[in-house]
């Protein structure tokens, strides 16, 4: 199992001012898989997402890419190694177009100072823009890449984070609450789009609150709570276990 | 051209370089109001260079250029450590070093101001406005002003999306420093007199809000900026009003308030652009992701 984990998490420790938020949390994501991470809210799931991403530092673990142990890898490094990621709050540049969100996503591929000196903004035939119209009409997002993103609705700016993140041509796509806000047809959308990345070989770890989501996406997931793992297995699994359903108690997201 | 056009043609040339100079350093987030220190060493490094050496004047040019910038280069590392208000205070603090340097420095001339014997009249001053324009045009249209405008509105986000923040935020001072070492220069070559008071904190506080009531999203900000801040004045000044400092001020106060992000923006940039009227929707691709 651990032979052919893609990325994995040994021991990982993270307190906040003495609090301890992430307990002691190992788990191995199998290359290829769709992987769900779940549990109630304030049960440490993005704080995992800012470890593995190296918005803060560990305090203690590993974390494992591909066998290489990326722990103390700088954060913009790790883009470069295959892990991507979007965000649970929208976190598009506000000011920019959508084509240049889209193309800050490419900056990991950007390669020397000729990439750096390409005015990408005067060239709409250039080979960057052209990927970055390329992978919005893949997602399905028939919208104008010069639009800038604050003026669109949420749900058509929540799945540009995703076409955003899938743009580093990431090994490892991680995706925080990719549904939420969203309705059912664009939740449905949503999960066959991903479904699409999947089959091309991407492993996807994804934080959802949407069980019915999870259901249909994951593969398998890790149930944290109170920042340790109660569970991991299957969905149905989580679903009928007995500390999984004491965690979840009063808020019936999991019945 | 007459000499009254000539001179404020002059002083708007040299404003828009300046103005660009700090912007290059805004767009990417960082507030610059030690604008007036940058371009005093441009003006005293070409002055010395030229007066005091002898060198002829495309050395001068050069000398200022690239010592600013080098002077920026180094002073980035420290200013980088600070943020918001202490950054603006950090950089403020650099200029009145600088001119108390020049202030006491006899071989600068001190107090007196220094004489700068090689002329160079208004026409390089407005052809350079325009390369300037133009270079700093491209820059915000280049991957690496992508960058900077990425690092503007999100650090973390960008630091996550692979940009190396720290080395972007370098080269935007180096670069501005080169640009107010420009301005500097033609400065002291057009007016034929550089003196520290000149390069007051007043200048400082102009040079910024040229930019940032300009509006700091696109290039057009401290082009326009800059053209508002040198004429209004002079319109004011033609209506004859001994009050035009007072209605001045005013408009000030007026545009932070009707315009917070500046005259131009983004958006106002993407509603004007002549591309934007035809523009197609994105054609679909083969379905297939590339990976
Ligand atoms: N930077 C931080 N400083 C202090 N405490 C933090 C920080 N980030 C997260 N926490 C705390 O860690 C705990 C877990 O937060 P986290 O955001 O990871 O939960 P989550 O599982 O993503 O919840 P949700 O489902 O609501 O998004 C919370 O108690 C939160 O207050
Ligand atoms: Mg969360």
């Amino acid at each position: 199992m651990s032979a052919e984990a893609i990325l994995s998490l040994r021991g990982v420790s993270k307190a906040f001012g003495g609090l301890k938020v992430i307990d002691d949390v190992s788990f191995d994501i199998p290359k290829g898989e769709r992987f769900g991470l779940i549990g109630p809210n304030g049960a440490g799931k993005t704080t995992v997402f800012n470890l593995i991403s190296g918005v803060y530092p560990i305090d203690a673990g590993q974390v494992v890419l591909e066998g290489n142990d990326i722990s103390t890898l700088p954060s913009r490094k790790r883009i470069r190694n295959g892990l991507s990621r979007s965000f649970q709050n929208i976190r598009l540049m506000p000011h920019l177009s959508v084509a240049e969100n889209v193309m800050l996503g490419q900056h990991s591929q950007a390669l020397g100072l000729l990439d750096l000196m390409t005015p990408v903004g005067w060239l709409p035939r250039q080979r960057f823009r052209r990927e970055a119209d390329a992978a919005l009409a893949r997602a399905g997002l028939d919208i104008d890449p010069g639009e800038v993103v604050s003026n669109l609705p949420y749900g058509i700016r929540k799945k540009i984070e995703v076409v955003r993140a899938l743009m580093s041509k990431p090994r490892v796509l991680m995706l925080d609450e990719p549904a939420a806000g969203l309705n059912p047809r664009e939740t449905a959308d949503l999960a066959a789009f991903l479904k699409t990345v999947s089959d091309q070989g991407v492993t996807l770890l994804v934080v959802e609150h949407d069980m019915s989501f999870v259901k249909n996406l994951c593969e398998r997931v890790v149930v944290l709570n109170f920042g340790s793992k109660i569970f991991e297995g299957t969905l149905a699994g989580a679903q009928a276990d007995p500390a999984v359903r004491e965690a979840y108690l009063g808020t019936r997201r999991v019945a | 051209m007459s000499g009254y056009w000539a001179g404020i043609l002059a002083i708007l040339s040299i404003n828009v370089i300046f103005a660009y100079s700090i912007y290059v350093t805004a767009a990417a987030g960082q507030l610059n109001l030690g604008g007036a220190g940058f371009q005093a060493i441009g003006a005293y490094g070409t002055a010395y260079a030229t007066t005091t050496l002898g060198l002829p004047l495309w050395a001068g040019f050069a000398i200022a250029i690239t010592l600013t910038a080098f002077v920026s280069f180094l002073i980035a590392f420290p200013v980088l450590r600070t943020r918001g208000v202490y950054m603006v205070l950090a950089t403020y603090a650099f200029a009145q070093v600088v001119s108390g340097i020049a202030l006491y420095t006899p071989a600068l001339g001190g107090a007196m101001g220094k004489v700068v014997t090689e002329y160079v009249p208004v026409w390089p001053l407005i052809f350079s406005a325009i390369g300037v324009t133009f270079l700093v045009f491209y820059l915000m249209a280049s991957r690496f002003g992508l960058a900077m405008r990425a690092l503007h509105d999100d650090e973390l986000v960008s630091t996550i999306m692979g940009v190396n923040a720290r080395a972007v935020q370098v080269a935007c001072f180096t670069i501005g420093g080169a640009i107010a070492g420009l301005s500097g220069a033609l400065y002291a070559h057009h007016f034929a007199f550089v003196e520290a008071q000149y390069f007051s904190p007043l200048l400082s506080i102009f040079v910024l809000l040229f930019v940032l009531i300009g509006g700091t999203q696109t290039a057009w900000g401290p082009l326009i900026g800059s053209v508002f801040f040198t004429l209004v004045p002079e319109f004011l000044r033609l209506g004859g009003s001994s009050w035009r400092y007072v209605i001045f001020g005013a408009v000030i106060v007026a545009m932070m308030i009707l315009r917070p992000e500046g005259i131009v923006t983004r958006t106002l940039v993407a509603k004007l652009s002549p591309s934007r009227w035809f523009a197609k929707k994105p054609v679909a691709q083969e379905a297939s992701l590339e990976r």
